[in-house]
């Protein structure tokens, strides 16, 4: 029970974009159709859960027996970008059509400071591999739940009257801004 | 020295990476609180682009072309720690402040893309100074953001009350001074702005007004038949493909398309929202791509 408190913490009160701006990139750049958020969004969940279940597992089991916390930074980089790309592969092999519809953005996984930052996050506050794998997949979650929103208001927004300096990223941000203040609110359910 | 005065006013003014290149959104939004945290950011990322700069352009010769993304990112990654750890022992608070961020500076698009576009090409001196130049142009860009950002969330600049209750014309001066100080006493700071939602707004009308005044440059470009490829919109942080796309991947993508990009160059005044999920014309991954280089507009001309 504590723990499911925790991941609906993780994925709505301390949203991951909307509170902590990790991961804009993915967010303002495949949010225009729902189809391709919500793959995005299962991608990322995917990724994010294995990579901070994994980069907690070598902080614990490598990095702090050997006295080298200091090479966390680099350590997690590098087995973040080799994780996305296994995942890619496996896409590519066995879920095609998945694979299709992310196209390029799959790659960006990798410098998606979201992974990074929680992987971070994680051994930060000092979180065990189970916790640090929830943390993990309710963040993601929270990252999904905010990219399918706004990719189903963006898809209305295409029919609106927008003023011209304002169409394209500054109305997806004025967007998300507004969306900040709703999710204020799951503040206080905690 | 004219080469190096050239890239500094090069990354201070004509390629701003916040205000022109819109690149290293995240940290922008996310540190941008108070003008002393854009600074200390600015500040910090300035120390590591310079030195990252100057190692990638000594061993330009050495990295194979193949492996060389995870060779910069590696090279980024050890300075990022380095700084972090001299940030904690010297500068406690503005570590505590800045968290997270810090160690994110890794993934920062403004480092790599330098790598990649400027440094893996030049000599060490002028990547020095590219390194400065671009620095300090997103320093500049933090810090004006945060002090806006500040002044409207909280009265405040670099913590000296301006606007609000106790304001320092009113609390320290007096004669007419001092009811200036007291009109300004009346305003009533508008918290939203230091929150997160207030990021997200101050950023929205930036780039709204960066779209306004290029699509009046690409106008009159136009008018006067010159090339307008370098007006096109900019695309927030969809510039940040340009940094770990650019494996093959990259390439691919823009090969198709490429239909689109050209049309965004012909007529940039023409906005089409569907530009913004594809790559952009600045994506110049692969080495053997000259009409790519042709379109880009943060190469080293």
């Amino acid at each position: 029970m504590e723990l499911l408190l925790f991941a609906i913490g993780a994925a709505l009160v301390n949203n991951v974009i909307l509170s902590q701006f990790l991961g804009l990139c993915p967010f303002l750049g495949v949010s225009k159709s729902v189809k391709t958020a919500t793959g995005m969004g299962g991608a990322v969940i995917f990724v994010m859960t294995i990579a901070s279940c994994v980069t907690s597992g070598i902080y614990y089991g490598i990095l702090v027996k050997l006295h080298l916390e200091y090479l966390n930074t680099i350590v997690f980089i590098l087995v973040i970008a080799a994780l996305v790309q296994l995942v890619e592969m496996f896409l590519k092999k066995k879920v095609k059509p998945l694979y299709e519809a992310l196209g390029v953005y799959l790659p960006l996984i990798t410098t998606n400071c979201a992974v990074l930052g929680i992987a971070l996050n994680n051994v930060q506050a000092e979180y065990s591999i189970l916790k640090s794998t929830i943390n993990g997949f309710g963040s993601a979650l929270g990252f999904a739940i905010a990219i399918t929103i706004l990719a189903g208001i963006r898809e209305k927004i295409e029919y609106s009257d927008i003023p011209e300096a304002f169409k394209g990223t500054p109305i997806v941000l004025l967007t998300s801004g507004l969306m900040a203040i709703a999710f204020f609110g799951f503040a206080g359910m905690m | 020295m004219g080469k190096c005065t050239e890239r500094l006013y090069n990354g201070i003014v004509k390629e701003n990476p916040t205000f022109v290149q819109m690149l290293g959104m995240c940290p922008t939004l996310a540190v941008t609180s108070s003008a002393i945290n854009g600074a200390g950011m600015g500040l910090t990322t300035t120390c590591i682009l310079v030195l990252s700069n100057v190692a990638i352009s000594l061993l330009r010769k050495v990295i194979p072309d193949k492996v060389r993304i995870p060779a910069y990112i590696v090279i980024i990654a050890s300075f990022v720690t380095v700084i972090q750890f001299l940030l904690q022992a010297f500068i406690p608070s503005l570590n505590d402040s800045l968290g997270i961020y810090i160690p994110l500076i890794v993934v920062n698009c403004i480092i790599l893309g330098r790598a990649e576009s400027y440094a893996s090409k030049n000599k060490v001196m002028p990547s020095l100074f590219d390194g400065l130049g671009m620095g300090l142009g997103f320093t500049i860009g933090l810090t004006v953001i945060g002090a806006f950002r500040e002044l409207i969330g909280k009265g405040c600049v670099f913590n000296y009350q301006i606007l609000g209750d106790g304001n320092l014309l009113s609390s320290n001066s007096n004669g007419a001074l001092k009811s200036i100080g007291d009109v300004l006493a009346y305003y009533k700071p508008i918290t939203i702005f230091v929150l997160a939602p207030g990021a997200f707004f101050v950023l929205a009308f930036l780039i709204a007004f960066l779209n306004k005044r290029n699509a009046k440059k690409a106008a009159k470009a136009a008018a006067e038949g010159k090339d307008t490829s370098e007006f096109c919109r900019p695309e927030g942080c969809a510039g940040c493909a340009n940094v770990l796309c650019a494996g093959k991947k990259a390439a691919e993508a823009q090969a198709e398309t490429k239909p689109v990009e050209q049309k965004t160059v012909a007529k940039p005044v023409e906005k089409k929202p569907e530009i913004n999920t594809e790559v952009k014309p600045e994506v110049k991954p692969a080495e053997n791509k000259p009409e790519a280089r042709e379109t880009g507009k943060d190469g080293e001309a």
